[in-house]
């Protein structure tokens, strides 16, 4: 019943947001394409810090890359900057493999700031190859001839696609073997370890899926906004609005990004000419989340309703028949 | 290169200051705090601000600032980060890192973004010669000496007092530590207040030295770390050690080429965390 529920909202929304360039301004496909870029962010760092215990301020890395990736492979080798979104994403997740040989040397709060470094390292690199513009950036040329309308149409259904895709395969990874290996991890590494899971390995898989999302989110993002620089593609701010957005909708849970993003695009909206007030408002908010409700508002909307859509938790038959609460109780804790 | 090396060791010298704290609350507590970088820009623009106001002189300005520190990391330990204290260190990482993007914005807000300086009195422009072509500053000479007479003092204090004892008691074994009488939170709030004292102390110096500017934190941050994890984690002459080796490469980079100097010590930092990764200087003493 639940999975009928779901499967009909995603066609739903598949529907009514894949006709919007027939119906919509184009404004608003442009507004959705940034939001989608930092939506599919926010679940990457979620299932990194939430799910894999990996709390990583270099997430940037990975966004920038995405972007020059998919920039050198459309500007210099002539590929569709569409396909090269996904190449660029695939390339950077096996750019992480080596990365994370690195990163992996740290743990806990000395990871956070290792994964920084590296993305560091990746920005000055970055900003010293002449051919993507060396320091101050370059244009993404490839769609010279394409017609405007087109460009925008086709970056607002791969982004619309993309944010399905994260959401349907996150939720399925989650919902899997591995997923529950890594949730058993989350909950007690040692445990999970007795039990069999290879801590390592899983960790290892956990960090370069994230990596290829945050690269598509990059590519995503510079295809629709045609420029790019070091400064923009490897700023920390894309890691500060993903931590964010998930602390604010609640970690560790699907529906918290969602619900993250959500919020973060109403006060993007209605406060972002407050200029640096708004971040101020936003980091505090999110310190208060952290603080006081851990499990976000996700976490409190399902305190409050009992609702909780897009649990990953195996519920056992006969504990299905029993009440609510019981089910609200877990599944939050970090 | 003679020339090269006594700057990069003078820089070290700085970045041991920066290193310091972080070092100490770390080692005390496992907690890392983002806003590192950040604290010591503050430190630096309150420094400004006050000297903006009143003609003081800036070796004043520390007597006055330090102690105001020292307060300001035990309420900030005390009140703030205890709560997040735990196995997990998501929640301290995140508290940090939003202070860190309130404090840059706020400061920006405040001061604009342009980058300024805490007028030394000429200091920073008062330097004797070595040898015929070249000169050594007087003020770095004067910080290398402060961060030599700081690493002293810590492992010192570490190894010889009461509250060192403290120290590496809840470091060692927090509930153990509790059991014997030791009350941890006020432990943690003491080393946070020490590791405030060197912030102010490095802010000062770092705006007297240079500039500061509201989104300096970050690359303070980083330097601070790379010294700690080049140094190798347990003591404190090897964070000050860490810091002379990224102070070192990063002005063989200079060298090289004006763009390359922070990079090369980020590869340094890289390098040594591939090949050598508990540091290039691990526990020896305390």
């Amino acid at each position: 019943m639940k999975n009928t529920i779901l499967v009909v909202l995603l066609a739903l929304v598949a529907v009514v947001g894949g006709s919007m360039p027939y119906w919509g301004d184009s404004y608003w496909m442009y507004e959705f394409v940034n939001i989608a870029c930092l939506f599919i962010f926010a679940m990457m760092w979620n299932l990194l810090a939430g799910y894999g215990g990996m709390v990583s301020v270099g997430q940037q890395a990975f966004f920038g890359l995405g972007g020059y990736l998919m920039l050198a492979l459309a500007n210099l080798a002539g590929v569709n900057p569409f396909v090269a979104i996904v190449l660029g994403a695939l390339i950077a997740g096996v750019l992480a493999f080596p990365v994370s040989k690195i990163a992996f040397r740290l743990n806990g709060g000395y990871f956070a700031i290792g994964t920084w470094v590296i993305a560091e390292v990746i920005r000055l690199t970055v900003a010293n190859i002449d051919a993507v513009g060396g320091g101050s950036g370059t244009s993404l040329t490839a769609f010279r001839g394409v017609s405007r309308s087109f460009r925008e149409n086709m970056t607002y259904w791969v982004a619309l696609a993309a944010v399905l895709i994260t959401l349907v395969s996150v939720y399925l990874f989650l919902r899997s073997k591995q997923g529950l290996a890594l949730q058993a991890i989350r909950d007690s590494e040692v445990a999970a370890e007795s039990q069999g899971i290879n801590v390592a390995r899983m960790k290892l898989a956990v960090y370069i899926l994230a990596a290829v999302g945050c690269a598509l989110a990059g590519g995503l993002y510079f295809v629709s906004n045609l420029r790019i620089s070091p400064d923009a593609a490897f700023s920390v701010n894309w890691t500060a609005f993903g931590i964010f957005i998930v602390m604010i909708g609640g970690i560790g849970r699907i529906e918290g990004p969602l619900i993250g993003t959500l919020v973060y695009w109403l006060i993007d909206t209605w406060f972002s000419d407050y200029g640096t007030w708004y971040l101020i408002g936003l980091g505090a908010l999110a310190i208060l989340m952290t603080q006081y409700l851990r499990s976000g508002l996700s976490g409190l909307i399902q305190q409050l309703t009992g609702l909780d859509v897009l649990s990953t938790r195996r519920v056992l038959p006969d504990e299905r028949e029993q009440s609510r609460p019981l089910a609200t109780t877990k599944a939050s804790h970090v | 290169m003679f020339e090269v090396i006594i700057h990069g060791v003078l820089l070290g010298g700085l970045y041991s200051l920066f290193a310091l704290g972080l070092s100490l609350m770390f080692g005390v507590m496992r907690l890392t705090n983002i806003a590192h970088g950040d604290q010591i820009v503050i430190s630096g623009f309150i420094g400004i601000a006050i000297a903006s106001v009143v003609n003081i002189n800036p070796f004043l300005l520390i007597v006055f600032l330090v102690p105001c520190a020292l307060v300001s990391g035990y309420a900030f330990q005390y009140f703030v980060l205890n709560r997040t204290l735990g196995k997990d260190p998501l929640p301290s990482l995140v508290i940090t890192f939003g202070l860190s993007i309130i404090a840059q914005n706020l400061l920006q807000e405040i001061f604009s973004a342009n980058p300024r300086s805490l007028d030394s009195g000429g200091l920073n422009t008062l330097g004797f010669g070595i040898t015929s072509d070249m000169t050594v500053g007087v003020l770095p000479l004067i910080i290398l000496a402060c961060a030599i007479a700081c690493t002293f003092g810590l492992q010192w204090m570490f190894q010889h007092t009461a509250l060192g004892r403290a120290f590496r008691a809840v470091s060692d074994e927090k509930d153990i530590a509790e059991l014997m009488g030791l009350n941890s939170s006020k432990v943690y709030s003491m080393a946070t207040a020490l590791a405030f004292a060197l912030v102010a102390l490095a802010g000062l110096f770092q705006s007297m030295r240079t500039t500061v500017a509201p989104t300096d934190g970050p690359s303070l941050l980083l330097f601070a770390f790379e010294s700690v994890i080049i140094g190798g984690m347990g003591s404190f002459w090897g964070t000050f050690l860490g810091a002379m080796t990224l102070g070192l490469a990063q002005q063989i980079g200079f060298y090289f080429d004006p763009g390359w100097g922070i990079w090369f010590g980020h590869l340094v930092f890289i390098a040594i965390l591939a090949f050598k990764p508990n540091g290039l200087f691990p526990k020896t003493v305390g």
